[in-house]
């Protein structure tokens, strides 16, 4: 008798329940290292102010007359709506993934009994708390600046802002780890994620309100997943959509989520059976 | 920089693919401005040529930060992380001089390209040429936007030696560097313009941009001109000052 017989593998549930046991201890660790690299995060977060440049443009530009649906107010709600919800979401999972895939630390990462996507989600929302911290101020603006227009009368259309946030949330998650798992297959991934940054600028209603868009971007903006990983969300936040409106885009979302999720797991799988072939 | 080209043409797909995304990226920043000025004819004082010739200033810097600034100087920050900086010291030439030529990105002639086509395309759309006084003007304000523009990495390098990872002051860095896209008025009624009085002095992205092309544009009275030109000058000064004192302290120290 000389080989000992090899453990079963986990079945799918063992895997889910020993990760979410693990959850609160990487939460904790996550937590730990935003504080320690609290400045780098502080750095990071104030990166993410184009939506303040455009505000001021657009502000200046709505100064005699509104553009469409879109008055000075309006554009302070988006803006400020833009703000919180891309801090609140946003996700560098990709860059991660791709520098770990390069150095090999992912190899490391793969022996742990966690799996790596559970431990890249726990390292994301570790830095909620920080993220809540730094929205506090800007929701604060929000409300000074526009109570009026935000969706507050109808818990209806809360209770899908709210399911519009989870969904924006997983919806960048699984786009970032398809977008990562390009880095298995090739050398550099920094041309694909550049393109995903300028693309996702535009269809995502980051740059402009997807609205004040012209008719000829409008069409491809409106079908593509982009939109449901910011704009909506927004436009649910400062009350330009109806509660039917929601609810039929909160279920193009969550397609989007359903179709992004199976792909992104799929891409993970073949590109980790390529990673560990070539001796990763 | 033949050595560099060299090595980029080696890879010759990755050569295309990244001329196709600069490309594409030159072609997706124009967007927000065709949308701004397909609702309005001026804003803040400015018509869609005029800020078509801030945002061609605006692609030719960037091409020049991230092709040639950028790269190299990020090797320098690696340098000093991996403290091999001390080989890059021990040659003759001036440390500031090597550390900047060190790596050259060839593919960004593409931006360099699309700045030319969107000048062209901005003075078409105004009729007329600029005269050859406008131009000349125009290309010192060019060599003075690299100057600071380069002042500026400097200064993010300087901070290496004491902080050792800056990627995300580079990332703020570039973050901050795209409000140049627009013609600093736009920031003229935000907080009564004293967000205007910072991006001209504090982080002088205006006098990368609007200034040139107010120069070009014959829009730029003698007097505001050398003032700009002397204020860009005294920052350089001051980065190189930066520079020397931090590499003064990393060299004794390691003694």
């Amino acid at each position: 008798m000389t080989d000992a017989a090899a453990p079963a593998r986990p079945t799918a549930a063992a895997e889910l329940t020993r990760a979410i046991r693990a959850f609160p201890t990487l939460l904790r660790i996550g937590v730990a290292e935003v504080v320690a690299y609290r400045a780098e995060f502080l750095v990071w977060i104030l990166t993410t102010n184009m939506p303040m440049v455009m505000l001021a443009l657009w502000h200046a530009v709505a100064a005699d007359g509104p553009v469409g649906r879109f008055d000075q107010t309006q554009f302070t709600a988006y803006y400020l709506g833009v703000l919180v919800v891309r801090l609140a979401t946003s996700n560098w999972m990709a860059w991660q993934m791709s520098m770990e895939i390069r150095d090999g630390t992912l190899s490391a990462k793969l022996l742990r009994p966690i799996h790596p996507l559970y431990s890249y989600a726990a390292d994301h929302l570790a830095a909620i708390p920080m993220r809540v911290l730094v929205v506090s101020p800007i929701v604060a603006a929000l409300i000074a600046t526009s109570w009026g227009r935000l969706v507050r009368h109808d818990p209806k259309l809360l209770l899908i802002l709210l399911a519009s946030l989870l969904g924006a949330w997983l919806l960048v998650y699984f786009s970032m780890v398809l977008l990562g798992s390009i880095a298995f297959f090739v050398d550099s991934a920094m041309g694909p994620f550049e393109l995903w940054i300028g693309v996702h600028a535009i269809f995502s209603g980051y740059l402009i309100p997807l609205e004040v868009l012209p008719v000829w971007v409008r069409g491809a903006a409106n079908v593509l997943p982009f939109r449901f990983m910011l704009a909506f969300p927004v436009e649910a936040l400062v009350g330009l959509l109806s509660p039917a409106q929601a609810l039929r885009l909160l279920g193009a979302q969550w397609l989007y989520v359903a179709v992004t999720g199976w792909l992104a797991l799929r891409a993970w799988r073949a590109g980790i059976r390529r990673y560990a072939a070539f001796g990763g | 920089m033949r050595m560099a080209t060299l090595a980029a043409m080696q890879y010759r797909v990755d050569f295309i693919v990244r001329g196709l995304i600069a490309f594409l990226w030159s072609a997706l920043t124009l967007i927000p401005l065709l949308v701004v000025f397909g609702v309005r004819q001026r804003v803040a004082g400015w018509t869609f040529p005029e800020a078509l010739v801030v945002v061609a200033w605006f692609t030719l810097l960037r091409a020049v930060l991230e092709g040639a600034v950028s790269p190299s100087l990020t090797a320098v920050v690696e340098h000093v992380r991996k403290g091999t900086l001390d080989f890059v010291l021990l040659k003759p030439a001036d440390a500031q001089f090597l550390v900047s030529t060190a790596k050259f990105e060839p593919w960004r002639f593409i931006d360099v390209l699309a700045a030319l086509i969107i000048f062209g395309y901005a003075f078409g759309m105004m009729r007329h040429p600029p005269p050859l006084a406008h131009v000349a003007t125009g290309l010192v304000f060019l060599a003075l936007a690299v100057l600071i523009l380069y002042s500026i990495w400097i200064l993010v390098v300087s901070a290496a030696f004491w902080v050792v990872k800056v990627d995300n002051l580079s990332y703020l860095f570039g973050s901050l560097f795209d409000v140049g896209r627009w013609p600093i008025d736009v920031l003229r009624g935000v907080w009564r313009g004293s967000l205007m009085l910072v991006f001209t002095f504090v982080f002088p992205v205006a006098l990368m941009t609007t200034y040139p092309a107010l120069a070009l544009l014959g829009r730029l009275d003698a007097k505001t001109a050398l003032l700009a030109l002397g204020g860009g000058i005294l920052f350089a000064v001051i980065a190189r000052r930066v520079w020397r004192r931090a590499l003064g302290m990393y060299t004794s120290a390691s003694s």
